[in-house]
């Protein structure tokens, strides 16, 4: 899609913070009854001041430093003045210039397979406005119904340059920004409203449209989608795309156009004169120091230090829970085999589920490898055990049992073998005259014996032993 | 100068309803309150650094601790109407 040029606008809540950006509210709102998590300052009630929260700070600037960006020296906080039911002050606290960061980079896989960095304009701490439930669809509402417990949360907004080519670009930009977010363990994004995505979106030599508020990363792809087949069609019209905002609906799949006057962006920002200068640059050097390894380096190692693929280190690293799951089994366990069980076999398991590594033990998948390197278990076998952890419970140990999925003991193959051999006198002729395809048949026989329990290619050697002493 | 295009468009941006006869009067009056300020034109600020803000203080922090809110039924007391524990506006698009 090289006409397609889009770029992102993400609201990320520093929801691992205890409480709000400027008071004392509580973030664990969600699951709570509307307005149970408010107080004077995140209501904008008159004489209430807002206090800066240090650790939303430090955030921040984790963020930016892992997005590769500048930090200020110095950075505000500014009033952006809108009337809207969302924020009950009549502006919501943001930054305006000085942000806290600017000018960095992250790098994603291109449609193209080709690695490239998507520039980051800025990332700058602003208010979460509350949420608004509308009675019916956005354009058809009667009247809307306002909750003020997500109002105040520390928000970070980062904007990216026009760098993105596609639907599928921009996903694989979110996942990666996600991806950072909770390895910096400032981001939850399992819970509801943590991120959501504003997109600007045009095709070369056309006017843009913004899409706002879409949540949902498959949201995100859905909404590009659509609004890039409407602009085309108009284009192949002949019609001239109109510079607006528009808003995807979810139910219905499509964005619709939300002629608000408010397009004029006429937000008169002025400096925050309840809140003081924020002078970082001293913060910086420690928190840079104390980051942690984030997932292209942590990539790079897996592949280094345990010999994993490129393609295993990157599935296994892009969360961090997976990151550390795999590391612990890696750390007791055959480091190759993990990798493969882990990335090919147990992700795909939890995804069909739609579950996440939490629901998985990691002590269990050290067991598993275990059995498999020992050839005590087969392939089948360990899959079969997967399945039965995650559907029913229990331990390895117990499901091979009950299930009767150990490989047969050495002495049962053993003893099979011999039986097979003395009852396939046929073969063993054959096998004489110069037909290494003959021993096929005994290892068959052995394998039914055993009720395919034995290792097929064990059993081989088995026989071709046997049959070569008689 | 500030016409009544303007008015009109503050009026509306502070989501604040004027009627006709008030709009030549706040023209008057936002006029003179700007004249009233370009008197600082006058001052010659040639070597003089730009003031971003009037209070000396910098890094003014809270520490991260989660406190006590207000109830529902505290935190709508003043809400001229509510429904299931929210606040009701008027549609607004």
């Amino acid at each position: 899609m090289e006409d397609v040029i889009i770029g992102l606008e993400i609201h990320v809540q520093l929801n691992r913070l205890q409480s709000k950006m400027f008071c004392g509210c509580s973030t664990a709102y969600h699951n709570s009854p509307p307005n149970s998590h408010t107080c004077p300052v995140c209501l904008g009630l008159p004489g209430s001041l807002p206090v800066i929260n240090r650790k939303a700070v430090e955030y921040g600037i984790k963020v930016g430093l892992a997005l590769n960006c500048r930090i200020e020296e110095e950075t505000l906080f500014y009033r952006k003045n809108y009337y809207y039911p969302d924020l009950p002050k009549g502006f919501q606290i943001s930054q305006y210039d000085f942000p806290l960061a600017t000018q960095g980079q992250i790098m994603i896989l291109g449609d193209d397979g080709i690695e490239r960095d998507i520039r980051i304009n800025r990332a700058h701490m602003e208010e979460d406005p509350g949420r608004l439930v509308h009675a019916g669809t956005i354009d058809r509402a009667k009247y809307t119904m306002v909750d003020y417990n997500r109002c105040g949360m520390a928000l970070l907004e980062i904007v990216t340059e026009p760098d993105l080519r596609s639907p599928k670009e921009a996903r694989a930009f979110l996942d990666k920004l996600k991806s950072i977010l909770e390895y910096l363990d400032v981001f939850d994004g399992s819970l509801e409203g943590a991120m959501r995505v504003d997109a600007n979106i045009s095709l070369k030599g056309g006017d843009r449209t913004e899409v706002k508020n879409i949540s949902g990363f498959k949201g995100v792809e859905k909404a590009l989608s659509y609004e890039i087949t409407r602009q085309r069609n108009l284009k192949r019209r002949n019609i001239k795309v109109v510079q607006e905002t528009r808003h995807f609906d979810e139910v219905r799949n499509i964005t619709v156009s939300i002629r608000s006057k408010v397009e004029a962006h006429d937000y008169r920002y002025f400096p925050e004169c309840d809140l003081a200068v924020m002078r970082i640059a001293p913060w910086v050097p420690a928190i840079r120091e104390a980051l942690p390894e984030l997932p292209d380096a942590k990539r790079q190692r897996f592949v280094s230090q345990y010999g994993l693929t490129d393609d295993h280190a990157k599935s296994l690293t892009s969360e961090i829970k997976v990151a550390n799951f795999y590391e612990f089994v890696a750390g007791q366990a055959s480091p190759k085999l993990a990798a493969v069980w882990i990335a090919d076999v147990l992700k795909g398991e939890l995804n069909y589920r739609d579950r996440g590594i939490d629901a998985f033990r990691a002590e269990h998948m050290v067991e598993i490898v275990d059995l498999l390197e020992k050839g005590r278990i087969t392939e089948d076998g360990a899959v079969a055990i997967i399945r039965e952890l995650l559907d029913k419970g229990g331990s390895p140990q117990e499901i091979v049992k009950s299930k009767g999925l150990g490989k047969a003991e050495d002495e049962t193959v053993r003893k099979a073998v011999k039986e097979a051999v003395a009852e396939s006198a046929a073969a063993v002729a054959d096998y004489k005259a110069g037909s290494e395809r003959a021993l096929n048949y005994i290892v068959g026989q052995v394998m039914k014996k055993t009720r395919g329990k034995a290792d097929a290619g064990e059993v081989h050697r088995l026989v071709k032993e046997e049959v070569d002493r008689a | 100068m500030i016409t009544r295009e303007d008015v009109e468009h503050i009026s509306w941006l502070a989501s604040i309803k004027i009627e006709e006869q008030e709009k030549d009067e706040f023209v008057e009056q936002f006029n003179s309150i700007l004249d009233y300020f370009h008197q600082l034109d006058e001052v010659d600020t040639e070597n003089v650094e730009p003031t971003y803000r009037v209070v000396d203080l910098e890094n003014v922090f809270r520490d991260d601790v989660a406190c006590k809110s207000l109830s529902q039924e505290e935190s709508l007391r003043n809400a001229p109407r509510r429904e299931e524990g929210y606040f009701k506006s008027p549609r607004i698009v």
